[in-house]
C-alpha cells in the first residue's frame, strides 16, 4: 500500500509503469552492450594490465621500487587505501542508514552505490596487502590463526589488526547485503529470459537468484533480512573509518596523534563516497539512458549531503589548526605550520580548495541541479579527499620530531602504477557489474512507481 | 509373575559349558587365530614396510639445500667453532698507525677494535681503521705476482728482478725505493739490507698530507728535524689555525683522545678547555671549537703572525711586521697568556715559515715541556717534500733506472703523479708492491703484491720506545708475499721467513734488559700487541732559535689574497683516498657535509648564488688551480669563509676497484710547492658555474635542529655553573592533576611499567666529548652486518645505518621563527648527536606491530624478530627518532648491490660477515639491537665461568669504538656499573628497584623528546660550550 504526498515530486519520472521498470533495467543485461561500454572496458583493462605489471614488479623486486624512504614509510599506498575505504562508505550508508530512515529516494541509487562499495573495498584491501614487505607471509600472519609457531599470536594492540577485522567485517556484511538485494532482480531477469527463450541465461540467473519464486512469505523474509542487515551495517559505516583513523590517532607522530580523527574521517568518507557515487551514476544514467530513474532530484539530494559533510570536514580542518596552536605543543604546532607553509603546502592548499571551498558552490541551486557542475565537482571532491589523506600521512611523517631525518617524498612510476591498478580493477569490475547485473534495484523501484490509477488521480 | 525358564546362549560352547570356554569366559574378546607358519611376511608387515619405504623415498625427495661448508677434519687446537679469537696487531696504512685487536671467527678477521694497552692510541680507532677489515676482502686485490698484465710465479719474478737489479747496480744505475712514511723498524732494516746489496739505492718518503713544514720548522727552531709529541690533554686553552687535529692532522686518534679529556665536565671536574679555531673550511675540529673564526686560506700566516705579535708584546719580545686582526684573536691571546704552561697553539699549514712562528708562540707560552714534547718525536709523517720533488726531477731527467714502490701510490696521490706516470715507462725496472694493482701498479713492469696488513707480520715504532707488533690474523688469502720479504730476497737472502726476521729483530733490539726468557717476552709482546720501554725521555724545554722576522716576511711575500681561494683537505670518510675502494667508507657520511659516494666542492652559502641546495640538488662548477681543471658539483657549506672553496682529496681514483673508480676527480695535482714544502691551499683559482645539474647523495639534508631544546640541549659553562648545575631546559607536560598544571614527563604513565629483574641495559652519550668522528658508525656496520646500499639508494634516503651521527648547525633566528630557524647561521655552532634506537621502555613501535615482531625483552631491550616481520613499516613511522631501517630490496646475493655491498654479494666479501648476526632478508625491518649478540655472549661467558656478569663484560660495538669514551653502555640495575655512576642512577620508586623507571641525577643527563613519555634507555649529556656568553 503506497502512500504519496502530492507535495513531493515523483521519484521516478517519465510516467514509468512497473513493466517499464523491468524492461528499462533488464534490457542492459539482455542486449548487447553499447560501443561506449566496450571502449570503457578496453581502457579499463589496459589500465589494469599496466597496474598489474607494476604490482608484480613490487612483489618481485621489493617495496624499494616505490619512492618511500627511511622517514616516510607510508605514502601513496596507505593514502590510496584510506581513499578507497572512504569511497566505500557511501554504498552502505545509502542502503542501510537511508533504509532505516525510510528515505525512498535511495531506491534508484543504492544498487550501484553498494556495488561501488564492494569494489572500492576490494581496491582498498589490495594496498595493505601489497604494501607489506613480505606479503607471502603477512597475508596470513596478520590473522589470529591457530598456528604451530609456538605462542605466536597477532598483536591485538595494533590498529593494523583492528583494520583487518574492521575491513573484513564491513566487506562481508556489505557483500551479503548487496547480494540479497540482487536476488529478486536476478529472478526477474531469469523470468524474462525464459520468456525470451534464452535458456542458458535463465539457468545462470536462476542459480544466482537461488531459485527465487517470489512467494509472499519469501518476500516477508527477504524484507526482514534486509532490515536486519541494515541494522548490522549501520554501526559498521561508522566503525570502519573510525578504526582506519585510529591507525593514525593512536600513534605518537604530531599530525597523526589527534582525537578528532574518528568523526572527521567518517564525515570525510561519506563526503568522498557520495562524490564517487555521483561520478559513477552520472555516467551510468547517460550510458544506459536511466535519466528517469536517477533524476535531478536524486542528484540534488546527494549534493546536499556533500555540502553537509564537506562543511563538517572543513570545520575539522580548522579545528585541527586551532588546537595545534592552542595546545602550545611545539611539535604539534610545527606539524600544522608545516602543512600550511612547508614544502607540501601545495598539497594542503589543494585539499583545502577541493574539499572546503568547492562544495560550498552547491549552496547555489543552479549549480546543485546542474549535471555538468555536479560531475566536475564530484571529481574535484575526490581529488581533494585524496590530498587530505596524502597531507595527513606524508606531511606528518616527512618532518616529525628529529630534524636530521626530515626528507621529501617523490612517487615513482610504480607508486602511480599501483594506484592505476586499482582504478583498472574498479572500473573493470564496475563495467562488468553494469552489464551483467541490474544497476537499479527493480524490485524496490517498482514500489515507488505510481500505478496507473494513481496517475489518473494525480 | 512366573519365572522364565528360558536360557539364552551365545554359542554352542556356552551352552555346552566347555571347560576351555569357561577358562576364557572373562575375556571380552576371544583370542585370535594362531600365527601362521611363516610369521615374517604377513600382510601387515608388508604394508608397514611399504609405508616406511614410501615415506622414506618421499622424505629423501625433500632434500635440504646443500650448503658448501667444510668442517674441520682435525679441529685446530686454538680454534673453537663459533668462539671468536682475538689477536693484537697493528694497523699501518701509509703513515697512519693504530694499535688494534682483531676479532676472528673460524679463522676470518671480522672486526677491528682499538688496543687499550697502547699508550699512543690508547684503544682509540678511527673510521678508517674500523673499515680496513673489509679492505682485506677487496675483490680488486691482486691474486699473485704479475709481469705487466701476465701472471708470473714468485720464483720467476725474483729471478728476473734480481738479474735486472744486479746488472743495473753493476753499471752504477740509480735505484729508488719510494714509500709513504715507514714507521716499522724491521721494514727499515730490511730496506737497509737491500741498500747494502745495491748501494745506489735511496729511499724517498712522502705523505699524501705532508707535515714536512713542521719538520723543517723544528729543524730551524730547535735544530732537530722532528715532529714533536703534542699533549692536548694538558692544555686549558687550545688555538688551532686550520689544524684539523681531530680529523686528519698528524695523529688524529691520539689527539682526539687527549682533547676529549679536556672537554669532559662533571660536578667534580668543573673546568674544561677553551678551544679557538681559525679556519676557512668547516672542519670537524672547527665544529668542536668553542670559538670558531672564519679566515681565508691566505690569511693563515697572517693570523699566526698577529697572534705572535700580541703575545710577543706581552712577553716583551720583538714584534714582527705583518698580521691581520680577526675577531676573538685578541681574546685568544689574552687567555693563552693567562694560561701559560697550559696552552697549545697548532697550525695545519705545511709552510715552514708559519710553523716557525707557531713554534715561537708556543715558546712564549711555555708549551715546550708541558703540552709539547720535543724529546719524544713522532715517527709518522716523515715524508720529505724536497726529496720527493728531487726524485721526480731525476726521474724525468732519466737519471734513475729502478724504482720500487712500497706502501704508496704516488701516481695517484702525489701532485707530480702525472709526471711520475709518464717517466715510469722509460725505466729499466719498476716494481710495485701494493696489494692491489693501483694507479701506480698498472704502470710498473712488475707487480709483487704485499700482504694486506691483517695477513702480515710487521712492527711499528710510532714514537721512540713505543713498539707495536703486527700479527697476521689470517693466512694470506692470495699468493701475496710480504714486501719486506721481497726486499730481503732481492738483496740476495734465501729462505727468508719474515716472521723469524721480525722476531730476531725484536730479540736483538728490544729484548735486552728483560728478566723474562725470550720466548715469554715474545709471547707477551704478541699477546699485548705493544711493547713500551719505560720512557727515559723526559720532556725538555728546548731553546728556540728560529728566525721569526724572516718567517714573517716570507709569509708576507708568499701569501696574497685573491677572489677565490682553494683548500684541499682530507674528508672524514674517504681520508687521503688510499682506502677509497672500501664501500664502508664511501657510504659513511662525511661528519660535516653528510655526503656519501660523491665528490664535491664546498662553498659558503653566500657564494652559492642561485643554488638553494634543497634536497641536495646542485650544479657542477669548474675549478682551475695550478693548471689543473676539475668539474665538481657544488655543496653549500655553512660556516665556510666566503671566497673560499674547499675540495676533499681522495676521490678521482681510476684503478682502485669498482667501488671507487670514477667517483669525482683527482685533485692532488692542484697541490703546489710553496716555500719549500707542499701547500694544500691555492690562490688565484678560477671558479665557474656550469649549467649541468647534479644531486649529491647526502644522508642528512635538514641542517638545523629547529631550536628544539628537547632534541639537543646545550648550555655554556658559566651559566651551567651559575644555575648550580641544573639543566637549563626541563620539558614538562600540562596536566590538571597538579596545582601548577605541570608535570615532569616521568611522573605520568599510562602503563604499570615493565620490571627488569636481571639487567637493565642502557646507554649514555656525552655530547661534549663526542667529536663526530664516526668511528662508531663504521664499527656498528661491521659488527652488525649492516647493508651498504650505494649512491642511488642514499639519494632515495634509504641508507641502512643503525647508528647515525646527526650534525646540527645553529641558526641566528629565534626558535619560534619556524621559517628563519631552518637556515643555518653564517658561522654556525655545531652539535654532533649520535642517534640510534633509544630502546624506549614504552616503545611506540612495539604497540603498533600487527604481528608482534618487535617486542620488549626482560632486560629493557627493544628487540626485533626479523623472522616474524611482515614489513608493514608502521613501527618505523611511529618511531619518534626515525632509527628503524627497512630492507627495501634484497641487499644480499643481488647483482644490483654487488658493488656497494660486497660483504653480502661476493664470495670473498662474505668472509667479513659476523656469523653471530643474521643477514636480513628483503621486506623486514631492522634497527640497533644494542649488540644483543655481544650481551648474550657476555652472559654465556659469565655463566660458563660460574660468576655474575661484571660491568665491562659487555660492550656495544659503538661504545667500544668510541675513542673519547663519549658512549658508555651498561647495566642500570648494577649500582656499581660505570653508567650507573656516571648518570647517578636511582630507581624512581626505591621500593621497586627493578622497575623500569630510573632517575638520572647527573645534572647534564637528558633524554631526547622526553615529554612524549616513551622513556628511552639512552641518556644524552648536555653539550656545554666554554664561552663567555651564549651569543658568539
Amino acid at each position: 500500500m503506497q502512500v504519496f504526498s502530492s507535495v513531493r515530486d515523483p521519484l521516478v519520472t517519465g510516467g514509468k509503469t512497473v513493466g517499464d521498470v523491468s524492461h528499462d533495467i533488464s534490457r542492459h543485461v539482455e542486449n548487447k552492450p553499447p560501443r561506449s561500454w566496450w571502449l570503457a572496458l578496453a581502457i579499463s583493462l589496459v589500465v589494469l594490465a599496466y597496474g598489474l605489471y607494476c604490482v608484480c614488479t613490487v612483489l618481485w623486486n621489493g617495496i624499494g621500487v616505490w619512492g618511500l624512504n627511511k622517514t616516510v614509510g607510508w605514502a601513496w599506498d596507505i593514502t590510496n587505501f584510506v581513499w578507497w575505504v572512504g569511497i566505500g562508505h557511501a554504498g552502505t550508508l545509502i542502503s542501510a542508514i537511508l533504509l532505516l530512515f525510510r528515505q525512498k529516494w535511495r531506491m534508484s541509487i543504492n544498487r550501484a552505490a553498494e556495488a561501488m562499495t564492494i569494489f572500492a573495498v576490494i581496491c582498498a584491501a589490495t594496498f595493505p596487502l601489497i604494501h607489506m614487505g613480505r606479503l607471502w607471509l603477512g597475508f596470513y600472519w596478520a590473522l589470529p590463526l591457530p598456528n604451530a609457531f609456538g605462542s605466536l599470536w597477532a598483536n591485538f594492540n595494533s590498529p593494523l589488526l583492528w583494520d583487518v577485522f574492521a575491513i573484513s567485517t564491513y566487506f562481508t556484511v556489505s557483500l551479503v547485503f548487496w547480494y540479497i538485494g540482487l536476488i529478486p532482480d536476478f529472478a526477474t531477469i531469469r523470468d524474462r529470459a525464459v520468456a525470451q527463450g534464452s535458456m542458458l541465461r535463465a539457468q545462470i540467473y536462476n542459480a544466482m537468484s537461488f531459485g527465487w519464486q517470489g512467494g509472499a512469505k519469501t518476500w516477508m523474509r527477504y524484507e526482514a533480512v534486509a532490515l536486519i542487515l541494515a541494522g548490522l551495517s549501520t554501526p559498521l559505516v561508522l566503525s570502519v573509518h573510525t578504526i582506519v583513523s585510529m591507525d593514525f590517532a593512536t600513534s605518537v607522530i604530531p599530525g597523526w596523534h589527534t582525537t578528532i580523527f574518528p568523526p572527521y574521517f567518517v564525515a570525510g568518507a561519506i563526503f568522498s563516497g557520495f562524490a564517487m557515487v555521483l561520478t559513477l551514476l552520472l555516467i551510468t544514467r547517460v550510458v544506459f539512458k536511466l535519466e528517469d530513474y536517477i533524476t535531478i532530484y536524486h542528484i540534488e539530494l546527494m549534493n546536499i549531503i556533500i555540502i553537509v559533510t564537506g562543511s563538517v570536514v572543513g570545520i575539522a580542518y580548522i579545528t585541527e589548526l586551532f588546537i595545534s596552536w592552542y595546545s602550545g605543543v611545539e611539535y604539534e604546532g610545527y606539524a600544522f605550520y608545516n602543512r600550511v607553509q612547508g614544502p607540501y603546502a601545495w598539497s594542503y592548499w589543494s585539499m583545502m580548495t577541493c574539499n572546503v571551498i568547492s562544495p560550498q558552490l552547491f549552496w547555489i541551486k543552479k549549480i546543485r541541479t546542474s549535471i555538468v557542475a555536479t560531475f566536475v565537482l564530484s571529481i574535484v571532491v575526490n581529488i581533494g579527499m585524496w590530498f587530505e589523506r596524502f597531507v595527513i600521512i606524508v606531511t606528518s611523517l616527512h618532518r616529525d620530531y628529529v630534524p636530521s631525518s626530515w626528507t621529501y617524498f617523490h612517487p615513482t612510476k610504480y607508486d602511480i602504477g599501483e594506484y592505476l591498478f586499482t582504478f583498472g580493477l574498479f572500473f573493470t569490475a564496475f563495467l562488468l557489474f553494469a552489464k551483467f547485473f541490474p544497476v537499479i534495484n527493480m524490485a524496490e523501484v517498482k514500489s515507488i512507481v505510481k500505478t496507473d490509477s494513481e496517475k489518473v488521480s494525480h | 509373575m512366573e519365572e522364565s525358564k528360558k536360557i539364552y546362549w551365545k554359542g554352542i560352547e556356552q551352552l555346552a559349558n566347555h571347560p576351555e570356554f569357561v577358562k576364557h569366559a572373562h575375556n571380552e574378546f576371544a583370542p585370535g587365530p594362531e600365527p601362521e607358519e611363516d610369521p615374517g611376511h604377513s600382510r601387515r608387515d608388508f604394508l608397514k614396510m611399504m609405508g616406511f619405504g614410501m615415506s622414506a623415498v618421499a622424505l629423501a625427495a625433500c632434500e635440504a639445500p646443500i650448503r658448501k661448508a667444510i668442517p674441520y677434519i682435525n679441529k685446530p687446537v686454538d680454534l673453537d667453532p663459533s668462539v671468536p679469537n682475538y689477536y693484537a696487531s697493528t694497523y699501518i696504512n701509509g703513515g697512519d698507525y693504530a694499535s688494534i685487536v682483531v676479532k676472528t671467527r673460524e679463522g676470518r678477521p671480522i672486526k677491528i677494535d682499538g688496543n687499550a694497552l697502547s699508550s699512543v692510541t690508547q684503544g682509540g680507532t678511527s673510521a678508517q681503521v674500523e673499515a680496513s677489515v673489509l679492505s682485506l676482502y677487496d675483490n680488486a686485490r691482486l691474486r699473485g705476482p704479475k709481469i705487466g698484465k701476465d701472471k708470473i710465479s714468485w720464483e720467476d719474478l725474483d729471478k728476473q728482478v734480481i738479474a735486472k737489479l744486479k746488472s743495473i747496480a753493476a753499471q752504477g744505475g740509480q735505484i729508488r725505493i719510494v714509500s709513504n712514511t715507514i714507521i716499522s723498524p724491521s721494514t727499515k732494516a730490511a730496506i737497509e739490507k737491500f741498500k747494502a746489496t745495491y748501494p745506489t739505492t735511496q729511499v724517498v718518503q712522502y705523505d699524501q698530507t705532508s707535515a714536512f713544514g713542521i719538520v723543517k720548522a723544528n729543524e730551524e727552531s730547535f735544530g732537530a728535524a722532528i715532529i714533536p709529541s703534542y699533549d692536548f690533554s694538558k692544555a686549558k686553552v687550545i688555538v688551532g689555525v686550520a689544524a684539523d687535529f681531530i680529523g686528519s692532522w698528524v695523529s688524529p686518534i691520539e689527539f682526539t683522545k687527549q682533547y676529549a679529556l679536556t672537554r669532559e665536565v662533571t660536578e667534580t671536574k668543573r673546568e674544561m678547555s677553551r678551544h679557538y679555531q681559525f679556519e676557512s673550511i668547516m672542519s670537524i675540529t672547527g665544529a668542536n671549537a668553542d670559538y670558531r673564526v672564519q679566515i681565508k686560506p691566505s690569511e693563515e700566516g697572517a693570523v699566526v703572525t698577529q697572534l705572535y705579535n700580541l703575545l710577543a708584546a706581552k712577553a716583551g719580545r720583538p714584534t714582527v711586521t705583518g698580521g691581520v686582526d680577526k675577531p676573538n684573536l685578541g681574546k685568544a691571546a689574552e687567555e693563552l697568556w693567562a694560561n701559560r704552561g697550559a696552552a697549545l697553539v697548532v697550525a695545519g699549514s705545511n709552510d715552514k715559515a708559519i710553523q716557525v712562528i707557531v713554534n715561537a708562540i708556543n715558546d712564549i707560552l711555555g708549551s715546550y715541556g708541558t703540552t709539547i714534547n720535543t724529546a719524544l718525536p713522532v715517527n709518522y709523517r716523515q715524508g720529505d717534500d724536497l726529496a720527493m720533488a728531487n726524485f721526480v726531477n731525476e726521474l724525468e731527467g732519466g737519471k734513475i733506472d729502478v724504482v720500487i714502490f712500497y706502501n704508496c701510490n704516488p701516481v695517484y696521490d702525489h701532485p707530480s703523479g702525472e709526471k711520475i706516470a709518464a717517466a715510469l715507462k722509460a725505466l729499466a725496472l719498476s716494481v710495485a708492491t701494493a696489494y692491489k694493482e693501483d694507479e701506480t701498479g698498472t704502470l710498473t713492469n712488475y707487480l709483487a703484491p704485499d700482504h694486506h696488513f691483517l695477513e702480515a707480520w710487521n712492527d711499528a715504532e710510532p714514537k721512540p720506545g713505543h713498539y707495536s707488533l703486527g700479527q697476521p690474523a689470517i693466512t694470506p688469502i692470495f699468493k701475496s708475499r710480504a714486501a719486506q720479504e721481497s726486499f730481503l730476497i732481492w738483496s740476495g737472502e734465501t729462505n727468508v721467513d719474515y716472521f723469524e726476521v721480525v722476531k730476531n729483530n725484536w730479540k736483538n733490539w728490544f729484548y735486552t734488559g728483560q728478566t723474562l726468557d725470550f720466548q715469554s717476552f715474545w709471547d707477551k709482546c704478541l699477546y699485548d700487541g705493544v711493547f713500551e720501554k719505560p720512557t727515559t725521555l723526559m720532556a725538555t724545554t728546548p731553546t728556540f732559535g728560529g728566525n721569526v722576522s724572516a718567517a714573517a716576511s716570507a709569509i708576507a711575500s708568499n701569501y696574497k689574497t685573491s677572489q677565490w681561494e682553494l683548500v684541499l683537505y682530507e674528508s672524514g670518510n674517504i681520508g687521503n683516498g688510499s682506502q677509497a675502494n672500501n664501500p664502508l667508507l664511501q657510504e659513511l657520511p662525511d661528519p660535516i657535509t653528510k655526503a656519501t659516494w660523491d665528490h664535491y666542492v664546498t662553498v659558503s652559502p653566500k657564494d652559492a648564488s642561485g643554488i638553494d641546495f634543497s634536497e641536495s640538488i646542485t650544479k657542477y662548477y669548474t675549478i682551475t688551480a695550478n693548471g689543473k681543471t676539475v668539474k665538481l658539483p657544488l655543496l653549500v657549506q655553512p660556516g665556510q669563509t666566503p671566497g673560499t672553496i674547499g675540495i676533499p682529496v681522495g676521490y678521482g681514483r681510476t684503478k682502485a676497484g669498482k667501488v671507487a673508480d670514477n667517483i669525482g676527480e683527482n685533485v692532488y695535482p692542484m697541490v703546489t710547492m710553496v716555500n719549500g714544502s707542499l701547500s694544500y691551499n691555492a690562490v688565484d683559482v678560477k671558479f665557474e658555474a656550469t649549467t649541468e645539474t647534479y644531486q649529491i647523495a647526502q644522508t642528512q639534508t635538514h641542517n638545523t635542529y629547529m631550536g628544539r631544546e628537547t632534541v639537543v640541549q646545550e648550555t655554556i659553562l658559566e651559566s651551567f655553573k651559575d644555575k648550580h648545575w641544573e639543566r637549563e631546559f626541563q620539558p614538562s607536560v600540562a596536566t590538571w592533576m597538579k596545582d601548577d598544571h605541570k608535570a615532569k614527563p616521568d611522573e605520568l604513565n599510562m602503563w604499570k611499567g615493565h620490571e627488569y629483574k636481571d639487567h637493565h641495559w642502557a646507554m649514555s652519550i656525552d655530547l661534549n666529548t663526542c667529536t663526530g668522528c664516526a668511528a662508531c658508525v663504521v664499527a656498528c656496520n661491521v659488527e652488525n652486518n649492516v647493508s651498504l646500499v650505494g649512491r642511488e639508494e642514499v639519494i632515495n634516503r634509504r641508507e641502512m645505518h643503525w647508528l647515525r651521527i646527526d650534525r646540527y648547525y645553529s641558526s641566528d633566528a629565534p626558535a619560534d621563527d619556524w621559517a628563519g630557524v631552518e637556515v643555518a647561521a653564517e658561522n654556525p655552532e655545531v652539535v654532533f648527536q649520535p642517534m640510534l634506537c633509544q630502546h624506549c621502555n614504552n616503545a611506540p613501535c612495539e604497540t603498533v606491530c600487527p604481528v608482534a615482531a618487535t617486542t620488549h625483552s626482560t632486560e629493557g631491550l627493544n628487540q626485533m624478530t626479523y623472522n616474524r616481520c611482515i614489513g608493514t613499516r608502521y613501527c618505523a613511522n611511529n618511531c619518534p627518532y626515525k632509527v628503524r631501517r627497512f630492507n627495501w630490496f634484497k641487499y644480499h646475493d643481488n647483482k644490483q648491490f654487488e658493488v656497494s655491498n660486497p660483504a653480502m654479494n661476493t664470495d670473498l666479501g662474505k668472509m667479513v660477515l659476523n656469523p653471530d648476526v643474521t643477514v636480513r632478508s628483503r621486506g623486514v625491518m631492522e634497527k640497533c639491537s644494542f649488540c644483543v649478540q655481544r650481551i648474550q655472549g657476555g652472559k654465556l661467558n659469565a655463566k660458563r665461568e660460574k660468576r655474575k656478569l661484571k660491568d665491562g663484560d659487555v660492550d656495544t660495538a659503538c661504545a667500544a669504538a668510541c675513542s673519547t669514551g663519549a658512549i658508555v653502555f651498561g647495566d642500570l640495575n648494577n649500582p656499581e656499573s660505570r653508567i650507573s655512576k656516571l648518570l647517578k642512577i636511582r630507581p624512581q620508586d626505591p621500593k621497586h628497584p627493578y622497575k623500569m623507571d630510573k632517575v638520572a641525577d647527573n645534572p647534564r643527563a637528558y633524554r631526547v623528546i622526553e615529554e612524549i613519555g616513551v622513556k628511552p634507555n639512552i641518556w644524552y649529556l648536555t653539550k656545554v660550550r666554554n664561552k663567555d656568553s651564549a651569543k658568539a
